[in-house]
C-alpha cells in the first residue's frame, strides 16, 4: 500500500449550520499523503457540504481546516485551487460552449502550476488521453454523453496538477462497465501519487478502492476505519438499513 | 507575439482598413462620415462584445463611456487647447479608471441585476453632466472655431478625427482578438460559462471582470472623444443617449455574440439596414421598432448570430473564423 505516514488534510471540529439546519457537526477527519479516502453516507448526510467547506465554496459555522499544515479554512476556492486542491461536481458543471482542449486547458492554466497558454494546452492533451477522450478533443464539452462528461471533469481537475482531488460521486449515473473503467482512471491517478477524497454511493466501489472509510450520517460522524471495519459496523448497518435487530429479524424471517 | 502570427487577424484587419481607404481615395466626403460612423460603432460594438460576449457579463449601459471619454478629452481641448489625440488619450484612460473604480463593487452582481446596475451608471453620469456648470451644464459645451485652426482648419481636423478613428478601430479589434486567444481570455470565457465552477478550477472572477470591464471602457471613450471633437458640440443628451447602447447590444447579437468578427459584421449590416430604414418614407419613423423585433428573432431563433450560426453549420470554419 502506498499510504504514507504525513497527513495532508483535517478537519477540526468542523461544523456548518444553513439557518435551522445542522449539515455538519463537529466533523474531524484526517487524510493521509497518497491514500484513497472514501467518505459515504445516507443521501443528505452532508457529504458534499463538507467537500463545499473543505474547498472554500463556503466556510463553516465552527472548526478549522488545515491542508498540509496551513490554516485555509477561510480561503476562496481559487486559493485553494492554487495550493493544489481539485475538485469534480456531483453534477457535472462542464463549460458547455467550450471544446473538450479548452475546458481542460482552463484547469492546467488557472491550477497549481498556473501554466502560460501553450504549455497548458499540452498538459491538456497528456491528460485528454490519461482520461481517453482524445478523440473528443475538438468536440463542444455541450455535446458529451454523461459517462464522457464525468472523465472530462476529471481530467479538468488532473491538469491543474493537484496534491489532493476531491471526487463527488464520480460514479454516479455510469453503466457497469464505466464504472470499472473509470476505477481504473482512479487507481491510475492514486498511482501517480494523489491524494485522493472521495464521496461515492456506490459501495461495492468505495469498499474496493478506499484506503480508509469515513461516515456521516445527519451531518455527525458514525464511524471511521477500514472497508471491512466500517462494513461490520452497527450503526453503519443501522444509518443504511435502519435499526439493526429489525434488520436481523427480517433476514432471519421472524419480523 | 504568437497569437498575431494568425493569418486570420491580419485579414480582418486588412479588410477594415482597406475599406476605411475607400473615402480617402475617392475623395469622397459622404462616405467618410458613413464610414466614420461605422467605424465608430463597430469600436461600441467590439467593446461590447468583450465584456458581454467573452465574460457574458451584459454592459447595458455601456455607452457611458462614450459620454465620459467625449466630456474629458472635450474639457481638455476647450479649456487647455490640449491636442485632440493626447486628450482622446486621457479621456480613455479617465474613463478606464472611472471603470475600474466602479467595476469593483458592481462585478459582485450577476446577470440582470448588473445590467441593470449598468444603466444606472449611464443615467447617473447624464444627471451630473447636465446639471454640473463646469461642464456647461445641459446646453454642454461648444468649441470656438479657432480650436481647429491648429490643425489646418475644420475641413483637415475632421480628417484627422477619421484617421484617429481608422487606427482606433483597427486597434480595438486587434484587441479583441489578441484576447480572445488568451489565457486571459480563455478565463473569461471559463466564467461567462459557469462563475462557480470557474472559482474551483483556480480563477479569481472578479479580478477578470474588473480587468476586462476597464479595457472595454477605453476604446468607446476614445471613440466619443474623436466623435465629439469632430462635431464640436457635446452635450448630455447625445453623449449619454442609452438607446445608442442597446443598438450596439442588437449589433453584437446580430454578427454573432463572444466572435472577433461578429460585432465588425452586425455594425455593418445594422449601421446599412439603418441607413435604408431612415432614408425610406414609410419606415423611417419605425427604425428602432424594427431593431427591437430584429434583436426579438436573434435572441429566439439565431442566438449565436450570423457568425455564430457560419461556425456551427461548418465546424471545419471554427478554427479559423473567430
Amino acid at each position: 500500500m502506498s499510504t504514507g505516514n504525513s497527513v495532508i488534510l483535517t478537519t477540526e471540529n468542523v461544523s456548518k449550520r444553513f439557518g435551522g439546519l445542522l449539515a455538519l457537526d463537529q466533523v474531524t477527519l484526517s487524510v493521509k499523503e497518497g491514500e484513497i479516502f472514501g467518505i459515504i453516507g445516507p443521501n443528505g448526510a452532508g457529504k458534499t457540504t463538507l467537500f463545499n467547506v473543505i474547498n472554500g465554496v463556503y466556510p463553516p459555522t465552527e472548526g478549522r481546516v488545515k491542508f498540509r499544515g496551513e490554516d485555509v479554512t477561510h480561503l476562496q476556492p481559487f486559493d485553494m485551487s492554487k495550493r493544489g486542491l481539485a475538485r469534480t461536481f456531483q453534477v457535472v458543471r462542464p463549460l458547455m460552449e467550450l471544446t473538450v482542449r479548452e475546458n481542460v486547458t482552463v484547469g492546467a492554466c488557472f491550477g497549481r502550476e498556473h501554466l502560460p497558454l501553450e504549455k497548458a494546452e499540452k498538459v491538456a492533451d497528456e491528460v485528454i488521453d490519461f482520461v481517453g477522450l482524445t478523440a473528443r478533443t475538438e468536440m463542444l464539452a455541450s455535446k458529451l454523453n454523461i459517462a464522457q462528461k464525468k472523465r472530462l471533469e476529471m481530467a479538468r481537475a488532473l491538469a491543474a496538477r493537484p496534491i489532493l482531488l476531491l471526487l463527488d460521486e464520480v460514479l454516479a449515473g455510469l453503466n457497469p462497465q464505466e464504472v470499472a473503467d473509470m476505477l481504473t482512471v482512479v487507481r491510475k491517478i492514486r498511482d501517480q501519487g494523489i491524494t485522493i477524497l472521495m464521496i461515492e454511493h456506490l459501495m461495492h466501489a468505495v469498499m474496493n478502492l478506499s484506503d480508509r472509510v469515513f461516515v456521516l450520517d445527519y451531518g455527525a460522524q458514525i464511524a471511521e476505519g477500514t472497508p471491512q471495519e466500517v462494513s461490520n459496523h452497527p450503526k453503519v448497518i443501522e444509518a443504511y438499513l435502519g435499526d439493526p435487530k429489525v434488520a436481523q429479524r427480517f433476514l432471519e424471517g421472524t419480523a | 507575439m504568437k497569437t498575431l502570427s494568425s493569418p486570420f487577424i491580419w485579414i480582418i484587419l486588412v479588410v477594415v482598413g482597406g475599406a476605411s481607404l475607400l473615402p480617402v481615395l475617392t475623395n469622397s466626403v459622404s462616405l467618410r462620415e458613413d464610414m466614420f460612423l461605422m467605424l465608430m460603432l463597430v469600436i461600441l460594438a467590439s467593446s461590447i462584445n468583450i465584456i458581454m460576449g467573452y465574460t457574458g457579463y451584459v454592459s447595458f449601459g455601456h455607452i457611458v463611456f462614450f459620454g465620459l471619454g467625449g466630456y474629458l478629452a472635450f474639457f481638455l481641448m476647450k479649456e487647455f487647447q490640449v491636442h485632440f489625440v493626447l486628450a482622446a488619450l486621457v479621456g480613455g484612460v479617465g474613463a478606464s479608471l472611472i471603470a475600474f473604480l466602479m467595476g469593483i463593487p458592481v462585478l459582485r452582481l450577476r446577470g440582470a441585476y448588473f445590467a441593470l446596475a449598468t444603466i444606472g451608471i449611464n443615467e447617473a453620469f447624464r444627471a451630473f453632466f447636465t446639471n454640473f456648470d463646469l461642464f456647461g451644464g445641459s446646453v454642454g459645451m461648444f468649441f470656438n472655431f479657432a480650436v481647429y485652426d491648429a490643425y489646418g482648419g475644420a475641413k483637415s481636423a475632421g480628417q484627422f478625427a477619421y484617421y484617429a478613428m481608422v487606427v482606433l478601430a483597427l486597434a480595438t479589434i486587434a484587441t479583441s482578438f489578441i484576447i480572445k486567444k488568451s489565457k486571459f481570455g480563455l478565463g473569461l470565457m471559463a466564467i461567462r460559462e459557469d462563475q462557480d465552477a470557474s472559482m474551483v478550477l483556480g480563477i479569481n472572477p472578479v479580478r477578470l471582470k474588473v480587468l476586462t470591464y476597464t479595457i472595454s471602457a477605453f476604446f468607446p471613450a476614445v471613440a466619443g472623444a474623436l466623435f465629439f471633437f469632430k462635431n464640436g458640440l457635446i452635450e448630455p443628451a447625445p453623449a449619454f443617449e442609452l438607446h445608442r447602447s442597446i443598438e450596439a447590444l442588437v449589433m453584437v447579437m446580430l454578427g454573432g455574440f463572444g466572435t472577433v468578427t461578429g460585432p465588425i459584421v452586425g455594425a455593418v449590416v445594422y449601421e446599412r439596414l439603418r441607413g435604408f430604414l431612415i432614408t425610406n418614407p414609410t419606415l423611417s419613423s419605425a427604425h428602432l421598432v424594427i431593431a427591437g423585433v430584429m434583436l426579438l428573432l436573434i435572441v429566439l431563433f439565431v442566438t449565436a448570430g450570423v457568425i455564430g450560426w457560419v461556425r456551427q453549420r461548418v465546424p471545419a470554419l471554427r478554427r479559423y473564423l473567430e
